[in-house]
C-alpha cells in the first residue's frame, strides 16, 4: 500500500531520475508490437470494406458536408438533408422524370456522410481514407472553397471521380486543370455581377457603395468581385469604406458606425449564417437599412429563420437559381414538398446544390452505360459522359460548359425580401433572372480579369 | 556497451518495421503515418518544452512556416527538391525561433504559453488578411523531386514516406543526443529548480532560449513534411487549435521517451480518422472524451504503459 501512495506522490521524480539514467533504455519490442497491432487494425479496416467494390448493384458514395460547427446550421445540414433526399429518391424511383428510373443504373446508392470540419489536411486525409479504405466509388460535397482547392489533386492523384458541391472559388478551373473533378455549380463571380446588374437597374445613379465582408477569402473575393463588377456597370459610383470584420465576430458596433457614416447609397454583404442574422439584428436597430440600400449576396438560407426581423426592400441573394428563385417545374415541386414533408422548413441553396450533383452523376452513369451496350462504364467512361453536360436540375438548367467541360455554370436570380404575413412570412418580390452566359466568364477566361475587362462576351438578353 | 548495443539494434529493428510498412501497408495508411510522423516532429520539440516545464501553444507558428516555405519556394522560386526544401523550412523556422527566443524565454508558465501563441496568431491574421497567397483557402503545393528523382502515384506516397520517416529518425536521434547532453540533463532541472541551475553556472534564460530553438526548428521541419505529404498549405497551420492538437498529442503520448511523441501522433491519427467514419456527428466528443479519460487515469500519456513495467521494481526499491 505504501509503495503506491509513494508512486502517486512522486511519479514525476522517479520518472525524472530514470530519464535521466537512460533515456533509451524502454522496451522497444512493445513499440513495434504497437505499430503492428495499428497495421492489423488498417489493413482489418481495408479488407472487410473491400468486397463491394466490383459489385454493381451497389454505388457506394462518399458525401461530405459540414455536420458541425458554425457552417453545419446554413449549409451543411440541409447540404446533407437534400442529399439524402435525393439519394433516398433516386434509390426509390420517386423522383420525376427524367430520373424517375430506379437507383443509378439500378444501382442502390450506399451513401457515407463524413464531417468535412477539421481544416484541409485533415479533408485531404480523410478523402484518401473514403477512396482507399472504404473504397467509395465517388465522392460528392465539400462546401469550402479551402477543401476544394486541397482535395482536387488529390483526387485527381487517386484517379477518383470527384463532384464538388458546394464550394464557390473560381480558382479551381482556372489555376488548374482536372480529368477526375467536377463542379456541378457556378462558381461564386455571378453572385456578385448580378447583384450589381440588378442595381444597374432599381438605382442607376448609385454615387457611393460600401462594403462589409468577413476577413477570409469569401470575403475578400466576394468584395473583389463586387467591386470590380461595379466599377464597371457603375464607373461614376466611388467606394466609400470597406469593413473586414474577423470571421465570427458576431459583434459589429463600430463596423455598422463606419458605414453608416459613409453616407453610401449601396452596402454589400456576403456575410453568411449567424454572423449575418447578429449583424441584421444590430444594423436595422441602428437603422442602417433606412439610410443605404442593403445587399445581401448569400442571406436566402437565413430569411426563413428571420422572418419580419430581416428589414424589407434588402437585396437578397441565393447564390444561383435554387430556394426561392428555383423554377416551378414538376423537379422543384417534387424537391420541395418531400423536403417540407420531411423538415418542416423549405428546402436552402445548399440542399439544392449538392442535391442535384447527384443528378448529374445518374445521368452520366446511365448515359455512359447506354454507349457501353448496358455494361456498367467505367470511371472513364462515366466522365466522357460528365464532360459538357446539360441537365435539368431541381433549380433550373445546369450546362458544364467551363474548365474544358467540368464546372458548371447556370443562371441566377437577385429579388428584394418582402415580409408578407399573408403569404407566409418570408417572401422575394422584383425577381430578375440573369442568363449563365450573362453572369459567368466564358470558357477559358480568368473570372477576375474577365470582370475587370468589361465583361466581354456576356449574353444577358 | 553491450546493453547500448542492443538498444541501437532495437531501434534499427523499429526503423526496419517502420520502412516496411510503407511498402506493405494500404496507401491510406502509409499517409497517415506519413502525416503522423511530421506532426510527430513537432510534438518531439513540445517534449523537450514540457519536460522544462514548459508548455507553448504556439508551435503551430514554426508548423506554419515550414509549410509556407514549401508552398512559396515552389511558387516563386520553383523549388521542389524535398532535401532543400527541409533545410530551409528548417533553417528559416530556427531563425524565427531565435528571434522569438529572446523574448519568451524571460517567462514561465501561462505566459511563456500566452506569447507564443501570440505569434502563431499574428502570423495567422497576416496570412489571412494576404490575397495574393490565397488568404484563408491557401494554394496548392507542386509535387517534390527527391535530388532530381520525381516519382509518381503509389512511388511517390512512398517515397515521401520513408523521406518523412527518415527526417523524424534523424530529429528523435538529434534530441536523444540533446538530451544527454549537459545542456540536456538540465531540461528537467530547470523545472525543478532554477535557482540551483543558476548556481551551476549556467544561464537559464540561455538554455530555455536554447529549447525553444530546437523545439522551433523541429516543428518548422514537422510544417515542411506535412506541406509536402498533404500538398495544400493554408493558415490554418498557424492557427491556435493547430498547436492546441500537438498540445494534445503531447498530452497523449506523454514525454518519457523521443519515440513517444511519434507513437502518440500516429495513435492520435487513427483515432481521429476512425472517430471520423464510425462517429461522423460526434467525432470531436470522441477526442475530447479521450483526452479527459488520458488526464484522469493515464496522467503520465500512453508511454507511461509501456515503462511502467520497468519501472516497478526500481520503485519499490526506493520506496
Amino acid at each position: 500500500m505504501m509503495t503506491r501512495i509513494n508512486e502517486r506522490l512522486m511519479p514525476a521524480r522517479n520518472a525524472t531520475r530514470r530519464r535521466l539514467a537512460k533515456p533509451f533504455g524502454l522496451p522497444f519490442g512493445l513499440t513495434i508490437g504497437l505499430a503492428l497491432a495499428a497495421a492489423a487494425v488498417a489493413g482489418f479496416g481495408l479488407s472487410a470494406d473491400h468486397a463491394q467494390a466490383q459489385q454493381t448493384s451497389e454505388i457506394k458514395l462518399g458525401i461530405v458536408s459540414f455536420l458541425a460547427g458554425p457552417a453545419a446550421g446554413p449549409f451543411g445540414i440541409p447540404a446533407r438533408d437534400g442529399s439524402q433526399l435525393v439519394i433516398d429518391g433516386i434509390n426509390g424511383g420517386t423522383i420525376p422524370s427524367p430520373y424517375d428510373s430506379k437507383g443509378i443504373l439500378g444501382a442502390k446508392i450506399v451513401p457515407v456522410f463524413i464531417d468535412e470540419a477539421g481544416g484541409s489536411a485533415k479533408q485531404v486525409a480523410e478523402f484518401r481514407n473514403l477512396v482507399q479504405r472504404q473504397n467509395v466509388d465517388v465522392v460528392i460535397g465539400y462546401i469550402s472553397s479551402g477543401d476544394c482547392l486541397a482535395i482536387a489533386p488529390v483526387a485527381e492523384e487517386l484517379k477518383a471521380l470527384t463532384i464538388f458541391g458546394d464550394c464557390g472559388t473560381p480558382r479551381i478551373f482556372e489555376q488548374g486543370s482536372y480529368k477526375y473533378v467536377f463542379r456541378t455549380r457556378s462558381h461564386a463571380a455571378m453572385d456578385n455581377i448580378s447583384a450589381a446588374l440588378y442595381l444597374k437597374e432599381m438605382m442607376p445613379n448609385i454615387g457611393r457603395y460600401g462594403g462589409i465582408n468577413q476577413n477570409y477569402a469569401w470575403g475578400q473575393d466576394s468584395w473583389r468581385d463586387f467591386s470590380a463588377a461595379m466599377s464597371v456597370l457603375h464607373p461614376s459610383a466611388e467606394v466609400t469604406t470597406k469593413q473586414f470584420p474577423k470571421i465570427f465576430a458576431g459583434q459589429y458596433s463600430s463596423e455598422i458606425s463606419a458605414l453608416l457614416l459613409s453616407r453610401s447609397d449601396v452596402v454589400h454583404s456576403s456575410l453568411w449564417g449567424a454572423d449575418l442574422e447578429s449583424f441584421i439584428f444590430q444594423a436595422t436597430a441602428r437603422g442602417l437599412n433606412r439610410r443605404t440600400q442593403l445587399v445581401f449576396t448569400s442571406a436566402e438560407p437565413n430569411m426563413f429563420r428571420l422572418g419580419d426581423k430581416m428589414p424589407d426592400g434588402v437585396l437578397i441573394g441565393a447564390r444561383g437559381p435554387y430556394g426561392v428563385y428555383a423554377h416551378d417545374t414538376p423537379l422543384n415541386r417534387w424537391f420541395r414538398a418531400e423536403y417540407i414533408r420531411r423538415h418542416d422548413t423549405p428546402p436552402v441553396y445548399a440542399s439544392y446544390v449538392l442535391g442535384q450533383a447527384f443528378l448529374a452523376l445518374k445521368i452520366s452513369v446511365e448515359k455512359a452505360a447506354a454507349a457501353n451496350e448496358g455494361n456498367w462504364p467505367t470511371t472513364e467512361q462515366i466522365i466522357a459522359a460528365m464532360e459538357y453536360l446539360e441537365f435539368e436540375a431541381f433549380g433550373s438548367r445546369v450546362n458544364l460548359a467551363l474548365g474544358k467541360g467540368h464546372q458548371a455554370i447556370t443562371e441566377t436570380a437577385v429579388g428584394r425580401y418582402k415580409y408578407d404575413e399573408a403569404a407566409g412570412g418570408a417572401t422575394i418580390v422584383d425577381i430578375k433572372y440573369y442568363p449563365a452566359e450573362c453572369v459567368n466568364p466564358p470558357e477559358g477566361a480568368e473570372t477576375v480579369e474577365w470582370i475587370r475587362g468589361g465583361m466581354k462576351g456576356a449574353r444577358c438578353d | 556497451m553491450n546493453r547500448s548495443y542492443q538498444i541501437a539494434l532495437r531501434y534499427a529493428a523499429a526503423l526496419a518495421v517502420l520502412a516496411a510498412a510503407g511498402f506493405l501497408l494500404p496507401q491510406w495508411a502509409v499517409f497517415l503515418l506519413n502525416l503522423a510522423l511530421s506532426k510527430g516532429l513537432v510534438v518531439l520539440g513540445l517534449l523537450v518544452l514540457w519536460r522544462t516545464g514548459l508548455i507553448s501553444f504556439g508551435q503551430a507558428l514554426y508548423f506554419c512556416i515550414g509549410g509556407y516555405v514549401v508552398g512559396m519556394a515552389g511558387l516563386y522560386l520553383d523549388l521542389h527538391d524535398a532535401f532543400v526544401l527541409l533545410a530551409f523550412g528548417t533553417a528559416l523556422s530556427l531563425a524565427v525561433a531565435v528571434l522569438v527566443g529572446f523574448l519568451v524565454a524571460r517567462y514561465r508558465q501561462i505566459f511563456f504559453a500566452m506569447l507564443s501563441l501570440a505569434f502563431s496568431m499574428i502570423l495567422y491574421g497576416v496570412l489571412v488578411k494576404t490575397e495574393a497567397l490565397g488568404s484563408t483557402d491557401g494554394f496548392n503545393v507542386g509535387r517534390p523531386t527527391f535530388l532530381g528523382y520525381a516519382p509518381e502515384g503509389e512511388a511517390l506516397a512512398i517515397v515521401s514516406y520513408l523521406f518523412t520517416l527518415a527526417a523524424s529518425a534523424a530529429g528523435a536521434f538529434t534530441v536523444w543526443l540533446y538530451l544527454r547532453s549537459t545542456l540536456g540533463h538540465l531540461t528537467t532541472a530547470i523545472r525543478d529548480n532554477e535557482v540551483r541551475v543558476e548556481y551551476l553556472g549556467v544561464s537559464v534564460r540561455g538554455a530555455i532560449h536554447a529549447k525553444v530553438v530546437l523545439a522551433g526548428a523541429l516543428a518548422g521541419a514537422g510544417g515542411v513534411l506535412s506541406a509536402l505529404a498533404v500538398g495544400h498549405v493554408d493558415p490554418e497551420m498557424a492557427y491556435w487549435t493547430t498547436s492546441g492538437e500537438f498540445v494534445f498529442v503531447t498530452i497523449l503520448a506523454g514525454t518519457g521517451n523521443v519515440v513517444a511523441p511519434f507513437l502518440g501522433s500516429a495513435l492520435f491519427e487513427l483515432l481521429r480518422t476512425y472517430a471520423f467514419q464510425y462517429t461522423p456527428y460526434t467525432w470531436q466528443m470522441v477526442l475530447g472524451g479521450t483526452l479527459l479519460l488520458l488526464i484522469l487515469f493515464l496522467p503520465d500519456g500512453i508511454w507511461s504503459l509501456l515503462s511502467r513495467r520497468k519501472a516497478a521494481p526500481s520503485t519499490r526499491r526506493e520506496a
